[in-house]
């Protein structure tokens, strides 16, 4: 566990260094989600009995907390492997490959969950909207670590750092809009409800809400992300012992 | 004792390293010498195990090598051929995350730390972020960061490669300062000065084949002592000769820019390969 803390170590000491534009970048998209669809579009919406931007709120922190966990960790894996190759630093090293995927990960559910922190901090400046509960934390939590995990996937796997960008395009983006962050995915059409149904931002969502929730439902939620995690960590610690 | 025993590594249709065998004993320094893409460096690579072999075994003093068995890592010291220092952390940043992840207990890390940095001569730099050194700067701190944990082996891949005449000489200083102090290395190159200078036996390494291995004073001696060497009609032609007379007699009828000089390893690569290493 010792290479565990090298590496965390690390990390803090970069994310010190950049601390101003860590935060400043985590914070402008989220605030802008807010004025754009909470207070300006949203004002006068209501949705499921509540208003617009108790709706929105949860939504934006699962979509920010996945984009900025799955950047941080896809972002320096790729970059390490491909540009700056202190990849190869943790290769030769005597670190077991599956503690330092278990780092990276941790390392990017921490950028993504001090993203979440922040979202709070300022939302609850200007609305009560916001309820935390336990529940509510662990799967912001479990939410940082599904996409910091599959972060670390994508980094591992792809070989450019344009098709990195690509796979934002094609994947992320089109899952921060149709997973239920804007609006229920009841208003989707069936066929396409049942796809983004299995997709794990969808049940971060509806477990950030919990809006009339059974114990059973909300357990479902915690353990598809909770699954989504172990499948690709192991994927993730096995192609690392072999990766080149 | 490092063994490569029938190392070889294939991509696809191409064959990079092919069946490659030989030892290093302890206390030697030893060269792998070939051009560029002759296999050097993906041999390098494969001992410190950031490219998985095809086939063959790594052998240290007894043990074979894989990327998982952390333990017997610690015992090699590796400097790549391209920077890969972390740029947003300073000097000393980088060797305490080297020394933390080669389990080096505390007290020990910080005194080996300031002792790497006196002997790189780089104190005076380590509260400096990497990004703002010079290339030589950086090449010596990925030196004392591979020296950091104390291995037994320590493999250089190009350690000059890219450096100005001066930051090459300073690099040399420091190899020249590790053999002395008895430490095993292997050092690959394609500069033929550095391998005379710094090796006690030298591979002959060409499209991923070892051709040869032996002092790089045997190697010359099998060639000739001396090198007639011709530039006639845009083409440079060489021939060999045990003495300086024997040089002088052919020399004397040849036409064209004609040159006599000592025989050096570029001149036995060249005989044995019809190639050179510094193209």
């Amino acid at each position: 566990m010792i290479g565990l803390y090298g590496l965390l170590w690390q990390e803090f000491v970069v994310f010190k260094r950049k601390f101003f534009t860590v935060t400043i970048g985590a914070l402008i998209s989220p605030i802008l989600y807010l004025i754009a669809f909470g207070w300006g579009l949203g004002n006068s919406l209501e949705i499921d009995g509540m208003s617009y931007m108790a709706f929105i709120i949860p939504g934006i922190i699962a979509m920010n907390t996945m984009m900025v966990s799955f950047n941080s960790t896809a972002n320096s894996i790729n970059i390490s492997r491909l540009y700056y190759k202190t990849f190869e630093e943790y290769m030769v090293s005597p670190i077991n490959m599956t503690v330092y995927t278990l780092g990276k990960i941790i390392a990017g559910a921490l950028y993504g969950a001090y993203s979440a922190a922040l979202i709070i901090i300022v939302v609850s400046l200007f609305t009560s909207d916001l309820v935390l509960t336990p529940y509510f934390i662990m799967i912001a939590v479990l939410n940082c670590f599904v996409f910091s995990a599959a972060g670390f996937f994508v980094g591992l796997m792809i070989n450019s750092h344009s098709d990195m960008a690509k796979f934002s395009s094609f994947v992320i983006t089109p899952m921060s809009f149709l997973c239920g962050t804007f609006f229920p995915i009841a208003k989707m059409p069936e066929l396409l409800r049942g796809f983004i149904y299995l997709l794990p931002l969808t049940h971060t969502n509806l477990a950030l809400r919990s809006a009339g929730e059974t114990a059973v439902q909300m357990m479902l939620h915690a353990g598809v992300l909770l699954a989504y995690f172990i499948v690709l960590f192991v994927l993730e610690a096995r192609v690392c012992k072999n990766v080149e | 004792m490092l063994d490569i025993i029938d190392l070889t590594k294939k991509y696809k249709n191409i064959t990079a390293v092919n069946g490659v065998n030989f030892t290093i004993y302890d206390g030697e320094v030893f060269g792998l010498l070939g051009p560029n893409g002759a296999g050097k460096t993906t041999t390098v690579r494969m001992i410190s195990t950031i490219t998985p072999k095809t086939a063959g075994d790594i052998v240290i003093n007894g043990e074979s090598i894989n990327r998982n068995l952390t333990v017997l890592k610690i015992k090699i010291g590796v400097v790549p051929q391209h920077n890969n220092l972390e740029k947003e952390m300073t000097a000393w940043e980088n060797l305490e995350v080297h020394g933390i992840l080669y389990r080096m207990p505390k007290v020990k890390r910080r005194q080996k730390i300031e002792e790497m940095l006196e002997f790189t001569e780089l104190t005076e730099r380590k509260d400096h972020l990497v990004n703002t050194f010079s290339g030589g700067m950086k090449r010596k701190l990925m030196i004392a960061r591979a020296l950091l944990h104390e291995p037994e082996i320590l493999l250089l891949d190009e350690p000059t490669v890219g450096l100005d005449a001066g930051a090459r000489r300073k690099i040399w200083d420091l190899m020249k300062q590790l053999k002395s102090g008895g430490l095993t290395v292997l050092l690959t190159t394609h500069y033929i000065e550095e391998a005379e200078a710094l090796c006690d036996r030298v591979g002959l390494i060409n499209n991923g084949k070892m051709i040869r291995i032996d002092t790089p004073k045997n190697l010359i001696e099998d060639v000739g002592e001396f090198t007639v060497e011709c530039f006639k009609d845009g083409k440079t032609t060489e021939e060999f000769f045990d003495t300086r007379e024997e040089a002088i007699d052919y020399a004397a009828d040849l036409e064209g820019i004609v040159q006599i000089r000592p025989a050096n390893l570029e001149d036995v690569f060249l005989k044995m390969t019809n190639r050179r290493v510094e193209s």
